[in-house]
């Protein structure tokens, strides 16, 4: 019988922090620059200069440290990791090593059931990122863009507490999220600015010891990183089940057809050599740095949950829509601020809005509507002045295509103000009536659940506008005078 | 302590340098009595001293975030050994690392 094996996975997560100015020197980090025109002699790695800490790249690696309740080390001191690659041109990349900036921590993932996971965090530390090597370009030599060097980056390393690709995708998820809500990295895996590296062994269920640990790289999505385990948990499995031995190596995926492939072995394991870096006295955290930095925090998506399920009595499901998306969350804030129907704000966010931006392929920062004019609308539905229908079908898609009207202006040109006039709704429930005789009767004999019936098709011949109270005031009173 | 040829062989490696014949014995020799010299200096006994990492007690001054271009795209790649005009050119690496 073949052996059940369960798996054991640790992520290592290097975010780009988004700051203007690399880690160290003054040069820019903005993405897209032609190659090596983002460059100083600090990242170049000449010989007789000397780096500067940069102080937003700190301050975003507490953020990220306090957001996920981690421990913050006072005295931070720095290391050189030592090795010879063209991308790093000083020959050893500033980390840091025995002393990272932030310990312990958790991060709580929400599993396919419901249920929650505390995914425990080891450590977070600030490093600098390298060049880029191009290897595809040219024949003879290997290319390299030094732009990217010296770029700050942190690296959340997490205890071997994840189980299957499933739990990866939703711990990838949830980090992206944070560093959007923090402002500290746009999360964008398919530009690097985000990067996942996956640590996977397999053991008979119930083991304590692990296996032989793989480490998988180049997964530029979260959809990747749940494919790259779930293909590296069954070929290990199917591997020691045929007789073999997991070699520890590190492998590359393949998105064309999901597979791993070998890259290294381990065996050549570099030694690094890390030594503490003598050219950055240590950096000091105090309570005053600490207290400023949490000052300027903003309200995480967990605050933002509680608060909109308890203080605006969104549900479980409404809450989790909104505050999956930062954008979207501050957006439902403005709203609700002009107009605080809190269930058809959120409705409209993940109703029409959303439909509207994914049929455009926008985000909700890209939305040409301001939180006033939604709130117009959702006012003009409230006071009955337009029905619902007339609102999301006719007077948003108009004003997506206007979005210097407001709402008002266009229910008037496009005629789509609710008819109020009882005499002219009379006159289509009295059609309505004479059109389905049986069904007045059967409504007579008893059957009042086809009131619905008569009021909707008073709505259908009315193209929506009659007033819904009105209309269906009236219906009843012509059923009723028998 | 004996530091044998191999291990000369792996530091020069992880250096990118190379040794052979004189020169490797030579090597071998200076490493042993460097780490001879370090095998003396064990001897203190440093019970409850604190490590001492850096020579002075200066604590590290942070810079603003601010952006300063101070060198051309022309001048960065003017000392490479091999350039183009957009990259700096390396001979061909096939095994990745870091």
């Amino acid at each position: 019988m073949e052996t059940q094996f369960e798996a054991v996975i640790g992520l290592e997560i290097h975010v780009q922090l988004q700051t203007k100015s690399k880690a160290f020197s003054a040069d820019s980090t903005e993405y897209g620059a032609l190659p090596n025109t983002q460059v100083s002699p600090i990242s170049l790695g000449h010989p007789g200069t000397l780096p500067r800490h940069n102080q937003a790249a700190i301050d975003n690696a507490i953020k990220m440290g306090l957001a996920l309740n981690c421990d913050i080390r006072r005295v931070n001191r720095y290391a050189r990791k030592n090795y010879f690659y063209a991308d790093l041109p000083k020959g050893y990349q500033i980390t840091q090593f025995d002393t990272p900036l932030c310990n312990n921590g958790a991060v709580k993932i929400k599993l396919g059931d419901g249920t929650t996971k505390d995914i425990r965090l080891t450590r977070i530390h600030m490093e600098e990122d390298t060049g880029k090597s191009m290897h595809d370009q040219d024949l003879n030599d290997t290319l390299v863009d030094y732009n990217r060097a010296g770029t700050a980056l942190i690296e959340v390393v997490t205890e071997p507490d994840i189980k299957t690709g499933d739990e990866a995708y939703a711990f990838v998820t949830e980090i992206r999220r944070l560093v959007r809500y923090l402002d500290i990295c746009d999360g964008n895996m398919e530009e690097g600015s985000l990067r996942c590296d996956a640590n996977i062994s397999v053991m008979p269920v119930g083991s304590t010891t692990f296996g032989t640990k793989v480490e998988v790289k180049n997964m530029n999505s979260i959809s990747n990183v749940k494919r790259a385990i779930d293909f590296e948990i069954k070929r290990q499995t199917e591997l020691i089940n045929a007789g073999g031995t997991v070699d520890g190596e590190t492998r590359g995926f393949n998105g064309l057809n999901g597979s791993t492939f070998s890259m290294r072995k381990k065996e050549a394991v570099n030694d690094y050599r890390y030594f503490p870096e003598p050219d950055l006295p240590p950096t000091i955290v105090t309570e005053d740095y600490l207290a400023q930095v949490r000052a300027t925090m903003p309200e995480l998506p967990s605050t933002l949950y509680a608060r909109f399920t308890e203080q605006y009595g969104l549900s479980d499901y409404d809450a989790s829509v909104l505050v999956d998306d930062k954008q979207s969350a501050l957006y439902f804030e403005e709203v609700v601020k002009h107009a605080p129907k809190y269930k058809q704000v959120s409705n409209w966010i993940a109703g029409p809005i959303r439909g509207y931006l994914n049929e455009n392929a926008l985000g909700m920062e890209d939305f040409c509507l301001s939180p006033g004019q939604i709130a117009g609308i959702i006012e003009l539905i409230e006071s009955n002045k337009i029905s619902h229908t007339a609102a999301s079908q006719q007077l948003f898609p108009a004003l997506t295509q206007n979005p210097t009207s407001t709402p008002e202006e266009l229910v008037a040109s496009l005629g789509l103000a609710n008819i109020t006039d009882s005499s002219f709704i009379d006159g289509l429930v009295q059609e309505v009536l004479a059109n389905f005789p049986d069904k007045v009767a059967e409504y007579r004999a008893g059957k009042l659940g086809l009131l619905g019936l008569f009021v909707g098709e008073v709505m259908k011949r009315s193209q929506g506008k009659a007033d819904p109270k009105t209309a269906n005031a009236l219906v009843k009173a012509a059923l009723e005078q028998a | 302590m004996k530091i044998t040829e191999k291990r000369v062989q792996e530091l020069a490696h992880l250096s990118r340098l190379q040794f052979e014949g004189e020169s490797l014995k030579k090597m071998q020799n200076d490493l042993e009595d460097i780490l001879a010299m370090c095998e003396k200096l064990k001897e203190v006994d440093t019970t409850g001293v604190e490590p001492l990492i850096y020579l002075t007690d200066a604590e590290t001054v942070l810079r603003e975030d601010v952006v300063i271009q101070t060198i051309t795209h022309e001048e960065a790649l003017r000392n490479a050994p091999k350039a183009d005009s957009d990259f700096f050119r390396v001979p061909k690496v096939i095994d990745g690392n870091g």
